[in-house]
């Protein structure tokens, strides 16, 4: 990770969000990543993981949300003025948490509602559904049915083959663990990995099942109440004493009492 | 006895006695009705794209009326006039998408359904500070003779009407099933927030929408303006949409139709049969009485959108 983010494909520095111009969500957050790495998002419900994804996606304005302080840059361009159909252009898309398929088309709809951005024609977009179709073949057996009738690991795999039909360069995949069994949680983040060596896709995202992303991911991000308060390789996020106890739930010496948890509040790190 | 007659039975045997007379009175219900569905069509294309209840769409239908009246008056050719009115109603979209829908993103239903209500009040205004407040007669030219099928007396106009409604369904259905926008439009009526997220532009989606609506208020603000003369009631026709609305479902194309097919031939056959029995006046309330009982028992209509609950 180079420090101060150039180079970069993706460069959050410093950001403030704020709602409804009187909740103050992120606190200066600052976070790269790299073309073609992993990057996990980490934290508690309301640590702002969510809230940092929309900022870069800019989801963020249609919910009366704004980025009032720092920038975001997507290879070297300023992208936090843009709309998100902009964004989808240029490779930048968010698959939000809790799916969200549009439940009265079908899954083959919902896949091609994804390719709304392209402009390469129709052959292009077809041979792309295929590629779809091969990375997720239960897709391909619910093609025809409307998403609101499938399960949920069916609907987070038509969100994410969904975005896939976009042809993005950076996906911002929100808690794709939600609600599901681990076995398909484990199966939907090894469809993750392989979209990342095979097709080259950059992952920026965002989980509470710590274990899960750290294992798959490059690097790794702990957000707590709107602030970064750690960084650091996957692996070395994995071994760090704090993380496997706050987050892990595991801690060295056995079962704790509540009251000796000391109180972990660490200053913010600046990046940049 | 006789009145216990008038009010169930009569009606019927009347019916079996004179087929004829049963089939001119329901046609002519089938063609008013095709009057009522092209209004409700405009509702449904709003609410299914954008959720929102247009409560404008009668006065759109007016507006458009006038519009194309007031221009022929001004000596523009019929074609041209049409040209330009669908032209003013693109451009209407455009300004409903800027200064409504924009800075009320994401805000609740009824807050833009308010908001409807009072862009119905601004149009009214509007329409008539510009083109006049006295009824007009509007001849686009559409033949209207009595035509004779087997005994039965239809007026051509009708069947025009007819003819028109049923291509702009069918239009419409391979529009929104078939093309790219389409889907689009169906996924924002699904999901607004995931078709951002996919991309897809909302505001273009809102001028298309509304635009399109505003061509189907332009073709229902001709049949009913050539038939009833151009003037300020026509945009309470929007009532009577209502109730077709309610019996096919807000969200269906083909329901908007059958709704409105369903309540023209019911309260014609309603008035001529049953009407003497009560006094009359049936034709007014029936629409409502019907939608009120789907209300009770099918509240998404007949062929609404189910809500999805998975279990």
């Amino acid at each position: 990770m180079s420090a101060d983010g150039n180079g970069a494909l993706l460069s959050v520095n410093n950001i403030e969000v704020i709602y409804d111009h009187v909740i103050l969500v992120l606190k200066g957050v600052s976070l790269q990543v790299e073309e073609g790495g992993v990057v996990a998002l980490l934290g508690a419900n309301g640590a702002g993981k969510t809230t940092t994804l929309k900022a870069i996606s800019n989801l963020l304005r249609a919910e009366r949300g704004d980025v009032t302080k720092g920038t975001i840059t997507y290879r070297g361009e300023r992208i936090d003025r843009m709309t998100p159909t902009e964004l989808v252009g240029r490779g930048v898309i968010q698959v939000m948490e809790g799916r969200h398929c549009f439940e009265h088309l079908t899954v083959e709809e919902n896949l091609l509602t994804g390719a709304y951005t392209r402009r390469d024609g129709r052959a292009a977009v077809q041979a792309d559904l295929e590629k779809v179709y091969g990375y997720f073949p239960r897709l391909r057996e619910r093609r025809g049915s409307q998403a609101g009738y499938t399960s949920g690991g069916e609907q987070q795999m038509t969100a994410i083959g969904r975005a896939l039909m976009a042809r993005p360069k950076l996906i911002l995949l929100d808690e794709p663990s939600m609600g599901l069994a681990p076995q398909l949680v484990e199966e939907i983040f090894e469809i993750v990995k392989q979209l990342n060596e095979h097709e080259g896709v950059t992952f920026l995202l965002a989980e509470q099942n710590t274990t899960v992303a750290l294992r798959y991911a490059t690097y790794g991000y702990i957000l707590e109440t709107g602030r970064v308060v750690l960084d650091g390789a996957a692996s070395v996020l994995a071994q760090n004493e704090d993380v496997k106890e706050f987050y892990l739930g595991m801690s060295a010496g056995g079962r704790k009492s509540f009251r000796d948890v000391k109180h972990y509040r660490r200053r913010k790190r600046w990046l940049a | 006895m006789e009145m216990l007659r008038a009010l169930t039975y009569g009606p019927l045997v009347e019916m079996w006695e004179y087929p004829i007379f049963l089939a001119e009175v329901a046609l002519n219900g089938l063609l008013t009705g095709v009057m009522y569905s092209l209004v409700a069509l405009g509702f449904v294309l709003i609410f299914k794209a954008s959720g929102v209840f247009n409560f404008a769409q009668g006065v759109m239908v007016l507006f458009s009326a006038l519009s194309l009246v007031g221009l022929m008056e001004h000596g523009v050719p019929v074609w041209a006039a049409l040209v330009l009115t669908v032209v003013i109603m693109v451009v209407l979209a455009m300004v409903i998408e800027r200064v409504m829908l924009r800075p009320l993103v994401n805000q609740d239903p009824i807050i833009l359904f308010m908001s409807t209500i009072g862009l119905t009040f601004f149009l009214e205004g509007f329409g008539e500070t510009i083109w006049g407040s006295n009824v007009k007669r509007l001849d686009v030219g559409i033949p209207d003779a009595p035509l004779d099928i087997g005994g039965v007396l239809v007026s051509t106009f009708d069947l025009w009407a007819a003819a028109i409604g049923a291509t702009m369904v069918v239009v419409l259905a391979i529009f929104f099933q078939k093309t790219p926008i389409g889907r689009a439009l169906r996924a924002v009526a699904d999901d607004h927030q995931a078709a951002l997220s996919v991309g897809i532009p909302l505001r273009t989606i809102w001028v298309v929408v509304w635009s399109v609506a505003g061509m189907v208020a332009l073709v229902a603000g001709i049949m009913w303006g050539s038939k009833s003369g151009v003037q300020f009631s026509l945009s309470l026709i929007a009532l009577k949409a209502l109730p077709v609305l309610i019996l096919g479902g807000f969200t269906s194309v083909p329901g908007a139709i059958i709704g409105g097919l369903i309540i023209g031939v019911g309260e014609k056959v309603a008035e001529v049969y049953w009407g003497p029995a009560v006094g009359g006046a049936i034709e007014n309330w029936f629409a409502y009485v019907l939608a009120l009982l789907f209300l009770l028992f099918r509240p998404q209509g007949l062929f609404g959108e189910r809500i999805i609950e998975r279990v």
